[in-house]
């Protein structure tokens, strides 16, 4: 029993990882229809930011909180040079945006193996999270690591406060109304381009949180941010576009099933089981678990 | 679209002639003039040209972006490897690497068919079109399109590889499925019988082009060109999209899938890295850059671009990646009909038939 609750929180944990970047993703998808597959590699800036703050500030946990605030201006800013150069350009066609961001994602990868090197580097944790709380002792101890509880908080504050500023901010109404109806927005005064380039800085942004958390639990490589974001889309086809309350209960669950079904089976196998139940919750809400009511055809 | 019937009845003469022109240089020019260790490399990107074909049909003429093809590619790849593992290990006998990890003492009950030979040449687009024919019944009939499409395919050809990956004792693992030694009775350490191989890929390669290229001429051309642009009006016509769409998805596949299982041959290995994320946009990339809604450009694309890649990634892979990913930005984001569309850009013809993909 305590070996399913322990890989439940290992699922949780995987699942707040997936939520952080989801987020940034959802975000950026929600805002212009355009699936930024250089997402990865914004998270990938990030957690090389975590490498680069190391170099300079000694202590572990310092550097880490300091690299927090860090990652995500540097993903940011990379996220509205990317939206600036090309994606606005490329605004009816979103199926071409995802291609040419994979363009970049390539350049970007290319970019991290000549500046820090092919192989994966290493990051230090500061001690405060290299610890474990022991919930329930015995033979089967049911421990959490305290680096997963950081990354479990981190998720979730990133989602409070987007959560907040969408609901009781000028800048968040402004969001939701240019994703909504982007037409009747700009006809109503709002900067669309504007809001645009802000709402890709915070969504490229929280990809460079994801990152700096994902240097506590893995090796940071040039092509870690490949993997992951496959994970990260299908949370955002799980739980609807541009929806953050689909997308918290996306991650979670996927991050659940998936740690659940590696114990029960393999690692190869699992992947395979949450894409079917994947495919198979499409035949139920093609849509996601929230959609945007809209009257549009398309 | 309408079109003059003079242009036209112009066009399918130099269309002819193209092909005819193809031919001689598959056949004749390229075989004379290329050593065998280049003719090989031909037919490895011949191999990745017919993939291309499929990818023009699903996509420039679909608009079904599909990441994923990686995954019929390897079905086919691995339908044909098994076969020819089994054919070289003799009846009843193991193949060499399960004999060799002492993993498995007896025959996988999947392998099992592919040992005659009738079974598996017709598995290796079988196979993936059931496949395909499965995912697309799922995914169409629920409207799942665009962009969730995309990112679904794409998941399933990476699950297929880290699927193929987990199960070493079965499939190779990493390694794949490598060293064979005939090809249907003929050995393939004969440079001959190599030689037989690259004829086989071009012959298939050029009657697959002309086949997709009656089937953009015909009825359904027109209608899967209406789905890509206007999916719920042809739904108002009393069409059904997701069965349109469906057939090009599966026709595509079946193509994959043939390439794959020629390129075993040619090539001699099949693995899990050659079907994964990255090979599958890959084969996309081609296509892109030559023209995705023409199917001539696609081929032509994918073969310049595999061809680029052994000739300048070998002395220069850090500078070959950022040209190879700016030119497909560039073209993608400013030239969407491809390097082919130039020469209609140029001559200010009609528009190129790749229209907004919504």
């Amino acid at each position: 029993m305590t070996v399913i609750l322990s890989q439940s929180f290992t699922g949780v944990s995987i699942g707040a990882v997936l939520l952080l970047i989801a987020l940034g993703l959802s975000l950026t998808f929600g805002q212009m229809g355009v699936i930024n597959m250089a997402h990865g590699e914004f998270i990938m800036a990030g957690a090389y930011t975590v490498y680069v703050v190391q170099q300079s500030v000694e202590a572990p946990g310092t550097s880490l909180l300091l690299a927090l605030p860090v990652a995500f201006l540097v993903a940011g800013a990379m996220g509205v040079l990317l939206e600036w150069l090309l994606i606005r350009r490329l605004y009816t066609r979103p199926l071409d945006t995802l291609l040419v961001t994979w363009g970049v994602s390539l350049m970007l990868q290319q970019l991290a193996r000549d500046i820090f090197g092919a192989p994966n580097v290493h990051t230090r944790a500061p001690s405060w999270l290299s610890g474990r709380i022991t919930l329930i002792g015995g033979e089967h101890p049911l421990t959490l690591a305290h680096s997963r509880l950081f990354i479990l908080a981190l998720a979730l504050a990133a989602v409070l406060a987007l959560t907040l500023t969408l609901r009781l901010t000028s800048l968040g109404r402004r969001m939701r109304a240019v994703v909504q109806h982007r037409e009747l927005a700009e006809a109503s005064g709002i900067a669309t381009g504007q809001v645009d380039r802000i709402t890709f800085f915070i969504g490229s942004g929280l990809a460079g949180l994801a990152g700096v958390a994902l240097t506590l639990v893995g090796p940071i490589g040039p092509t870690m941010g490949t993997n992951i974001i496959i994970d990260a889309f299908l949370v955002i086809v799980v739980g609807g576009i541009g929806q953050l309350r689909g997308a918290v209960i996306a991650a979670f669950a996927l991050g659940v099933l998936q740690a659940v079904m590696e114990y029960s089976t393999t690692v190869s196998l699992a992947r395979v089981v949450v894409l079917v139940a994947i495919v198979a919750f499409l035949q139920w809400r093609p849509q996601g678990i929230y959609t945007l009511r809209t009257r549009s055809l398309a | 679209m309408i079109e003059n019937p003079k242009v036209r009845r112009s066009s399918r003469w130099r269309l002819a002639a193209g092909y005819a022109l193809g031919a001689v240089l598959l056949f004749a020019v390229a075989p004379a003039a290329l050593s065998d260790f280049r003719l090989e490399q031909l037919a490895r990107y011949l191999c990745f040209a017919l993939v291309a074909v499929g990818i023009s049909l699903a996509w420039g003429r679909g608009g079904m972006l599909t990441l994923g093809q990686g995954l019929f590619f390897g079905l086919g790849g691995y339908v044909m490897a098994m076969h020819l593992k089994l054919a070289d290990a003799g009846p009843g006998q193991l193949p060499d690497f399960m004999l060799l990890y002492g993993s498995t003492d007896q025959l996988p009950w999947w392998w099992e068919p592919f040992r005659s030979p009738v079974v598996a040449i017709a598995a290796v687009f079988l196979v993936p079109m059931a496949v395909a024919a499965l995912i697309g019944f799922l995914v169409f009939r629920r409207r799942v399109k665009g962009a969730y499409f995309a990112i679904l395919s794409q998941a399933l050809a990476a699950a297929f590889a880290i699927l193929l990956i987990g199960q070493q004792a079965t499939t190779g693992g990493t390694n794949g499925l490598t060293n064979f030694q005939g090809f249907f009775g003929f050995s393939l350490h004969d440079p001959v019988n190599r030689r037989m191989v690259y004829f086989v890929i071009a012959g298939t390669l050029l009657a697959v082009m002309l086949l997709t290229r009656q089937l953009f001429l015909s009825r359904y051309g027109e209608l899967l060109v209406a789905v890509r642009d206007s999916e719920e009006r042809v739904r108002f016509l009393g069409y059904d999209p997701a069965l349109v769409k469906l057939v090009a998805y599966v026709v595509s596949a079946g193509m994959a899938g043939l390439a794959g299982a020629l390129f075993v041959p040619a090539v001699g290995i099949i693995s899990p890295a050659l079907i994964g994320i990255v090979p599958s946009i890959q084969f996309l990339i081609g296509a892109a850059i030559g023209g995705r809604a023409s199917l001539v450009g696609a081929a032509l694309g994918a073969i310049a671009v595999a061809w680029a890649q052994t000739t300048l990634s070998e002395e220069f892979p850090a500078a070959w990646t950022y040209f190879q990913a700016g030119l497909f930005i560039v073209v993608v984001a400013f030239l969407p009909g491809g390097l082919i569309s130039l020469r209609q850009l140029l001559a200010r013809r009609r528009p190129s038939p790749v229209g907004g993909t919504p």
